[in-house]
This record gives C-alpha cells, sequence and structure tokens, in this order.
C-alpha cells in the first residue's frame, strides 16, 4: 500500500515541476523591465535599480531560476508592494477562508449532483430525469459570478434572507479561537453556537452559488455513468440472480458508476478554484482569490505570482487526493499495477 | 454535402431546441455585425441628468450610474465579446488541432513535447493560470485572447492527437503517402481537412467556454478597461449598485452573456449531433 | 410424458420497439422441459434463443414486450409474476448462467462476495455464515484453492475460472431450473468440455432441470436429452437428441446438421445454409419464416404453422418434412 502511496507521489512531481517552471516563467518573461513590475509603479529609476539588484534580476536566466528555487524552498514569495508583509505569511492567514468556502461548496455540489445523477438514471423519463437534464444543460451557461450576484440580490436585498455579503462573520460577532481556521469547525469545537451559525449563514450564499455552477458537470457524468454501468452484463447478472433493486443499485452499480465521477472531480475543482476568485469578488470573502484580485487591480505583482504558485500546487495536491481516491475504490488499478 | 442537410433537417426536427440555438446564433451574430450601427444611443455617451434609471420606453434596459443607455451598450458589447471568444477559438485550434495531430500521427519525440505542455498547462487551475498569464503579460484585451487560447491548448490538442492517431492508418492516408505527398502534406492537406468537422463541434462547445472566461477575467479587472462596453465589465460596474437595489444596470448584460453561452453551448451539441450521433451523452 | 414439466412455455410471442420499426422476435414459442431434463435450444445468431430465456427470466431490455404466452414454472405464470415476485424466483428457483463470464461478473467485488450476496438475499444463509458458505460452493464448482480464490477480483482469474463462479451464484440456492446461455463460448475447447462436464454433474446430483442455449449442435447432442431447433422467433423442431442427428424432420434441422462439423466432415463436406433471416422489422412476414430459404416450400407453406408429432416426443412445424 505504501508503495503504491509512493508511486502516486511521484507522478504529481513532473507536475510539480512544470508549474515551478510557468510561474518562474510568468514572473521572469513580462513584457519590459521585470524590476519595474515589482518596484511599483511610481517608483523611481533608482528604486528600480535597487529593486533589480535586490531580486537579483541582473543574474542570467539560469542563475535567476535557481535563486527562485532556492526562495521557494525557504518560503519566501516575495513582498507585497501594498502593505509590504511578506507574500507567503499573507496567503497563509487568507487560505482558511478560501479552503472553508471551496470545500462546502464542493460538499453541497457532490451532495445534490450524485443523488440527482442516480436517481436520473435509475428513474428515466420521469420528471427527476428532466430536471438532472434542464440542471445539466443549463448549469454548463450559467456566468458563477452573475449568478453570485443575483443570489446576493434576490437573497439578501430583496427577501432578506441571507445577512450582507461583508465577509466570513457578521462584524457583531468575534471568531472562533483558531484551531484549523476552518470557521465552522471551530466554532463547534469550542461549542459557539452563535458563531457556528453566523458563520454558516455568511457562508450559505457565496457556497451555494459556487456549488450551482460545479453540480452540472457531476450530475451530467454521475447520470451518464450510472445509465452506462446500468446496462452492463453484471447487472444483468445480478438481476437474474434475484438481488434487491437496491442491493444492485447501490452496492453493484452505483460503485462501479461513481468510477468516472471520480475522474470528472478534478476538472469540477480546476472550475471551482477559478469559480473561488470570482465568488470572493462578489461577496467580498477575505480569502487569497480576492486578495490577488485585489493586488491585481494595484499592479502588485507578487501576491498574484504567489497567489497562481499556490492555487496550482493546491491543484497538485487535491489531484493526487482523487488519484488515491480511486484507487480505493477500483481494486483493478490497486493490484494490477 | 445534401445528405448532410438532410441529415441536419432531419435533427432539427428531432431536437427543435438545436434549431432555437441556431436561431439564437444568427441573432447574435447580426447584433455583433451590426450593433453599433443599430443601438439607439452612443454606448459612450454620458448623461448625468438621467443616471441609474431603471428601464422604460426610452431606455429598454436602464441607464447606468453615467447616465449611458445599457441597451445600447449590451448591444456594441456583443461584437466585443464575440471577436474575444471567436479569436481565442480560432488561435487555440490552430495552435491545438497543428500540435495534436503532428503529435498523434508522428508520435515520438513529438508526441511526447506536445503531451508534456499540455500536462503543464492542465496542472494549473485553468483561470488561474489564464490570470497570471494576463497578469504577466500585460493588461490587454489581445492577452485576454492568448491567454484562453492557451487554456483551450489541451483540449484541442488532445481530440486532433486521437483523432490522428486513429487516422494515421486509414486508407485515404496511406493513398496520399503513396501518390508521393510528403508527410508535411499528408498531415495538412489530408488529415487535418478530414477532422475538421469534429474540430468545428470542439470549436463551438468552447466557444461558450471562451466567452465565459473573457467575461470573467474582464470582471476582475483584466483586459477590457471602462469605458469599453464589454458584457463581464458591464456586470462588474453593477455590482457595485446591486446592494442599493438598481438590479438592471448587472442584470442585463449578465443575462444576455447566459444567454450567449447557452445558445453556444446548445449549438455545440446540435452540431455534434448531425455530425457524430454516437457521441452523444 | 405426463408428469408435470419444470418450465412449460406457450405461445410465447416477444416484439421489440426499434427506431427503424417493431421486429417481431419472437412468434408463438413453445416448448416443455421435464423435471432434471436437459434440453438444449439451438438456432442461428438471431434465431430467438437468449430472447426466449430473458423472456421467461424477466430480464428482457426495455424495448421489449411479451404480446402473448405463457411460461408455467412451479405453478405460476413467470410472465404475469410482479417483478417482486419475480426477483423471489429467480436465484432461488430458476437461475441463469451468461456468455462472457468475466464481464457478467461485477469487477470490483470479490467473487467469495458475489456469491454470499446471493446466499444472503434468498435466505440460504445468515451474513456471519454466507463467507464460508461461498466457499462451500468454490469447492463444489471444484476450484482449487478455495479459501484463497474467494478473495479474488474477476480480473485476476481465468474465463474457465470465473464461469466456474458463475454456475456457483447460479446453484448457490439449489433451483429447479437452470438456464445457460452459451456457457462456454469464448472458451478454450478443453475448458467447455470440463464446464459442460460439470454443469452435467451438478444438475444430475441436484436432479436439476437444465436448458442449454448454444448454436453448436454437436455440443448440444454431447450433452443434451432432448433439442429445440429455433429459427428466426420459431420453434421449428423438438426432438430426443439421437432422433433429431439421425432423423431430422425440418429441412432446417437437416441442414444446420450438414453444417456442423464431424468427426468424418471435412471442410468440403460442411455445407452453409442459403438464404439468410428474414428481416424481422417487415409488416408481411410470412408464416413460415423459413420458406424464403427452403427448397422444399409447397403451397400449403403460406397457411400458420402446424403442430406435427413425427415419433416418440418428436415434433416438426412443418407442411412438408423430409
Amino acid at each position: 500500500m505504501l508503495k503504491i502511496l509512493l508511486a502516486r507521489l511521484a507522478t504529481a512531481i513532473p507536475s510539480i515541476v512544470g508549474v515551478v517552471v510557468v510561474t518562474f516563467m510568468l514572473t521572469r518573461l513580462l513584457p519590459g523591465d521585470p524590476a519595474a513590475y515589482f518596484a511599483g509603479l511610481s517608483a523611481s529609476p533608482q528604486a528600480i535599480a535597487e529593486v533589480r539588484a535586490k531580486l537579483g534580476l541582473d543574474k542570467s536566466l539560469p542563475e535567476q531560476f535557481v535563486a527562485y528555487i532556492g526562495d521557494l524552498l525557504s518560503g519566501n514569495l516575495g513582498n507585497s508592494l501594498s502593505t509590504g508583509q511578506p507574500v507567503v505569511t499573507e496567503i497563509a492567514t487568507r487560505l482558511p477562508a478560501s479552503a472553508e468556502l471551496t470545500l462546502f461548496a464542493l460538499i453541497l455540489a457532490v451532495g445534490i449532483a450524485i443523488p440527482l445523477g442516480v436517481l436520473a438514471a435509475v428513474k428515466q423519463g420521469t420528471w427527476i430525469d428532466h430536471l438532472c437534464r434542464i440542471v445539466t444543460t443549463a448549469g454548463v451557461s450559467l456566468p458563477v459570478f452573475f449568478t453570485g450576484l443575483l443570489f446576493a440580490y434576490l437573497f439578501y436585498y430583496v427577501l432578506q434572507w441571507a445577512p450582507a455579503p461583508s465577509g466570513r462573520l457578521d462584524v457583531f460577532l468575534s471568531p472562533p479561537p483558531h484551531v484549523t481556521g476552518f470557521y465552522l469547525i471551530d466554532s463547534l469545537l469550542a461549542g459557539d453556537f452563535e458563531a457556528f451559525r453566523g458563520a454558516l449563514g455568511q457562508l450559505a450564499l457565496p457556497a451555494i452559488s459556487m456549488a450551482i455552477f460545479s453540480l452540472a458537470p457531476l450530475a451530467r457524468m454521475t447520470r451518464g455513468s450510472m445509465l452506462s454501468v446500468l446496462g452492463s452484463d453484471f447487472i444483468r447478472t445480478a438481476r437474474a440472480s434475484g438481488l434487491a433493486p437496491r442491493t444492485v443499485i447501490f452496492s453493484y452499480a452505483f460503485r462501479n458508476a461513481v468510477l468516472p465521477v471520480i475522474t470528472t472531480l478534478g476538472m469540477v475543482f480546476s472550475f471551482l478554484l477559478g469559480a473561488n476568485v470570482l465568488i470572493e469578488t462578489v461577496f467580498a470573502w477575505p480569502g487569497i482569490g480576492l486578495y490577488a484580485v485585489n493586488a491585481l487591480i494595484t499592479s502588485d505583482y507578487a501576491p498574484v505570482q504567489g497567489f497562481v504558485l499556490t492555487m496550482a500546487v493546491l491543484y497538485v495536491a487535491l489531484n493526487l487526493v482523487i488519484d488515491l481516491l480511486y484507487g480505493l475504490v477500483d481494486p483493478r488499478v490497486r493490484l494490477e499495477s | 454535402m445534401l445528405s448532410l442537410l438532410r441529415h441536419a433537417r432531419y435533427v432539427m426536427s428531432e431536437n427543435p431546441v438545436t434549431g432555437l440555438a441556431f436561431a439564437l446564433f444568427a441573432v447574435f451574430l447580426l447584433a455583433a455585425i451590426l450593433g453599433p450601427l443599430i443601438a439607439p444611443y452612443d454606448p459612450l455617451q454620458s448623461n448625468a441628468a438621467m443616471a441609474l434609471k431603471p428601464p422604460s420606453a426610452a431606455h429598454w434596459f436602464g441607464t447606468d450610474q453615467l447616465g449611458r443607455d445599457i441597451f445600447s451598450r449590451v448591444l456594441v458589447a456583443t461584437r466585443l465579446d464575440l471577436t474575444i471568444a471567436f479569436a481565442s477559438v480560432v488561435l487555440a485550434f490552430l495552435l491545438g488541432a497543428l500540435s495534436g495531430v503532428a503529435a498523434g500521427y508522428f508520435g515520438g519525440w513529438t508526441d511526447r513535447v506536445v503531451g508534456r505542455l499540455a500536462d503543464t498547462i492542465m496542472a494549473f487551475p485553468l483561470f488561474v493560470l489564464a490570470m497570471g498569464i494576463v497578469a504577466a503579460l500585460g493588461n490587454k484585451v489581445i492577452n485576454i485572447v492568448i491567454a484562453t487560447a492557451i487554456i483551450n491548448f489541451p483540449l484541442y490538442a488532445r481530440v486532433a492527437r486521437a483523432e490522428a492517431n486513429v487516422r494515421r492508418e486509414a486508407g485515404f492516408v496511406e493513398a496520399a503517402r503513396l501518390s508521393g505527398n510528403g508527410e508535411a502534406r499528408v498531415v495538412l492537406g489530408h488529415v487535418l481537412p478530414n477532422i475538421m468537422p469534429i474540430m468545428m463541434v470542439q470549436m463551438s462547445l468552447t466557444m461558450g467556454y471562451a466567452i465565459l472566461n473573457a467575461a470573467g477575467l474582464s470582471f476582475i479587472g483584466l483586459g477590457v478597461r471602462p469605458p469599453d462596453a464589454e458584457w463581464g465589465i458591464m456586470v462588474a460596474e453593477g455590482a457595485n449598485f446591486i446592494q442599493s437595489g438598481e438590479w438592471w444596470i448587472a442584470l442585463f448584460p449578465g443575462a444576455t452573456l447566459m444567454l450567449a453561452v447557452f445558445c453556444f453551448n446548445l449549438l455545440g451539441d446540435g452540431l455534434r449531433d448531425i455530425i457524430d450521433p454516437r457521441k452523444r451523452t | 410424458m405426463t408428469a408435470i414439466p419444470a418450465l412449460a412455455v406457450e405461445d410465447l410471442s416477444v416484439e421489440f420497439r426499434t427506431r427503424s420499426g417493431t421486429v417481431k422476435v419472437l412468434d408463438h414459442v413453445g416448448f416443455h422441459v421435464g423435471k432434471g431434463e436437459t434440453v438444449a435450444l439451438v438456432g442461428e445468431s438471431g434465431s430467438g434463443k437468449s430472447v426466449t430465456a430473458f423472456a421467461v427470466m424477466g430480464i428482457l431490455d426495455p424495448a421489449g414486450r411479451v404480446t402473448s404466452g405463457s411460461a408455467m414454472f412451479g405453478g405460476s405464470d413467470l410472465l404475469t409474476l410482479s417483478e417482486r415476485d419475480l426477483a423471489e424466483q429467480r436465484g432461488r428457483e430458476l437461475s441463469m448462467i451468461f456468455q462472457n463470464p468475466r464481464t457478467a461478473l461485477n469487477p470490483i467485488r470479490r467473487v467469495g462476495q458475489q456469491i454470499a450476496d446471493v446466499l444472503v438475499q434468498h435466505g440460504g444463509a445468515t451474513r456471519n455464515d454466507a463467507p464460508q458458505a461461498a466457499v462451500e460452493m468454490l469447492k463444489k464448482v471444484r476450484i482449487p484453492d478455495p479459501e484463497r480464490r474467494a478473495e479474488a477480483y474477476p480480473f485476476e482469474l481465468s474465463g474457465g475460472m470465473c464461469q466456474r463462479i458463475m454456475i456457483a451464484i447460479a446453484l448457490a440456492c439449489r433451483p429447479a431450473l437452470l438456464i445457460a446461455d452459451e456457457p462456454t463460448t469464448g472458451l478454450d475447447v478443453t475448458t467447455q468440455a470440463v464446464i459442460m462436464d460439470l454443469i452435467g454433474e451438478l444438475a444430475h446430483e441436484a436432479g436439476m432441470a437444465t436448458i442449454f442455449i448454444t448454436h453448436d449442435l454437436a455440443l448440444a447432442a454431447e450433452y443434451c436429452d432432448r433439442i429445440v431447433v429455433m429459427h428466426a422467433g420459431h420453434v421449428v423442431e423438438s426432438a430426443p437428441s439421437h432422433a433429431l442427428f439421425t432423423q431430422p424432420r425440418h429441412p432446417y434441422s437437416a441442414r444446420l446438421l450438414a453444417a456442423t462439423p464431424g468427426e468424418t466432415a471435412t471442410l468440403a463436406d460442411l455445407a452453409s445454409i442459403p438464404g439468410s433471416l428474414p428481416d424481422l422489422r417487415r409488416p408481411d412476414l410470412p408464416a413460415c419464416r423459413y420458406s424464403g430459404r427452403c427448397d422444399r416450400k409447397v403451397d400449403d407453406c403460406v397457411r400458420p404453422l402446424p403442430q406435427r408429432v413425427v415419433g416418440d416426443r418428436h415434433i416438426v412445424a412443418c407442411w412438408n418434412p423430409l
């Protein structure tokens, strides 16, 4: 088992190498003078020269690359121009907010999409099937930032069901003591139910907006996969053996059908991490997405690059987890290698 | 060709939604071509007295914070959005299809390099990569096109590679080779045209995604700058007024955006049903 | 024979709705299987042999519909039973095994578990006893090292072993009838013989009736008491194996025999059957679907098929039998 884990980890290495190379290219191969970018828009020629020397931008590219790797390994992602703080600390502080939002949205999406897809496949032609089809067709077209805005307007401004989109927690509540950084978990751990409800309320709209966005590919894949599996030979055997419908659908069909869905999760995460940026902008959610967008507006480049690198590494790690999950469900992958 | 048209008509009668998608596509195309000519107001003309007015007979979609007519802006934005999306799709196709066909046809090193390139791009969450590219290359519209093309490259490369692989040993390719054509000629003159239908389905399907991507990037301030009219940036401008109840500023551009993406997705599905019904989901 | 048969199929008609029309796959098919008897259902691909079995088992494709007929089994008509009642019978009183054993087993479930599932479902064992009972079944189908094999997945086993697993699943609850749909197609010749022997022995031991569906007439003759010949959705002849081999009465049966490799036939001797199956979507199908390719056609052949008794348990559906 450990051997398989290590083998999977090894496949992630080329991806990490690629990510590092690309982010390096993004920082150094800017049109114009990279030093000017890092020094800021209003920097004097002297300041630019200083920045150039300090960041080693006057050295050759291979030397710069080595220095870059050294920086990464020591956790140095540069400093933000606007705050002067190290980018890596600022990202680390904001990461839990983004993680909580994205994970919550994913759980919502999976929790709705998979049952929907399964039911649509099992009860073909019924209203559930049609609902599923509408969801999958419409869902792919929804611009996530627009949906988020609409929801904010509808549920906050018009219906006043949701709290103001002003961040993770209402101004009057204080966050729970930091354990994981996830407000939902930390507030439960501290027994602070008011904070829990508050955090959940703030989380609801942005998470639902993101979830709707990723419902479509998941539901579509689940339905398609389930339909395909239900028509296969071994399901026929299971039915011919008189197994109960529940056993046939869940123990036999679903476990096989879920495999391509797990593979789809990789693509879904790619969308989610992108949607994260847009939703954080709409709802002023204090995560790394909003951090990067604000940095972009002020032409502050180090945070943007730190953000891209962090997201990419996260994504590689997530794909690794998905791979392992797949291996857990499908013994053929485990044993045949 | 005639049989293709007949088949197309059969598909559209079977699935009226596809017919609707084609009609909608025609509307958008007309809007893109004729937009600036038929817009009732100048999209850039501000009029402080008429600022923040809700939809009325004079202003169908209302006016924004500078008093500009939103309907005219949405109409004119069609050209910009469709052009950006179309340009990125064409660029992605050129880069992706050519490398993909080369990879699938020649195999070996070409295959490995193209594969490695595609994998590296896919190692990033795509929208984040687009952000990074535009940030690095500069905040201009052309860079949105380039960034969108780059993130769509792996998909085209993969489809083209698979199709070229299948056709490598096909009869017509053998024939082309045997009649003395050089490899480049065979690839460009025979394999590539043969996979065009499938590529066109791909292009139509990614048009929707390209529009979403461009709008998303301009929503967060990349690429298109005010006072240019573009759906994404208009939604961003309108976002500021949602909380005070002026819903029309963001709604109309957003709804049009949704409609356009929806149209292209349906179009892609319909094209796929016409060209290769086996791939239906 | 006046004993009540294990399965009595009468007048069974099945049609399929497809994009290009309604296909009348089965037309008034009827045959009996006595208790403990082994009957073969033979015919070309497309003759409707498997569809007959699927209709009896109630696992027809959703596009298929039974338009007439009955299948009496254990005192009730299988075709009128509710899905739940039918599911109770399936796997317990009547079982089926399929061709392509590898794909017919759940690829991500251990084989022992798959046998246990059936046992638990039909009350043959409790959840705790089931694993051991599964191992017992593996022993019964002569799988070596059964305790270890029970933990294996289908992809780790050979085709022959997978077929044994299928047999184990089918026989776990000691059914009264087993339907074997081309169980040896895709297996090598030696394994074929071994599997057929195994089924024969287990059937004999349990007094179980068996229906063998096959296109291989020689195999049918070697292992079965009686043979039912099908053509294009019709039963054209049914007779004890020996009788069919020595004296086929339907022109189609005779042709089938002539096309079957035997010990003394050379390739040149083997004759293929001229013509092809009629298009079953046609609304104007003739009463005898073989008449289009038959060289013994007479005027009477446009009338509905007769059921001529031409010997001991030997029936032929022909106006001009051999």
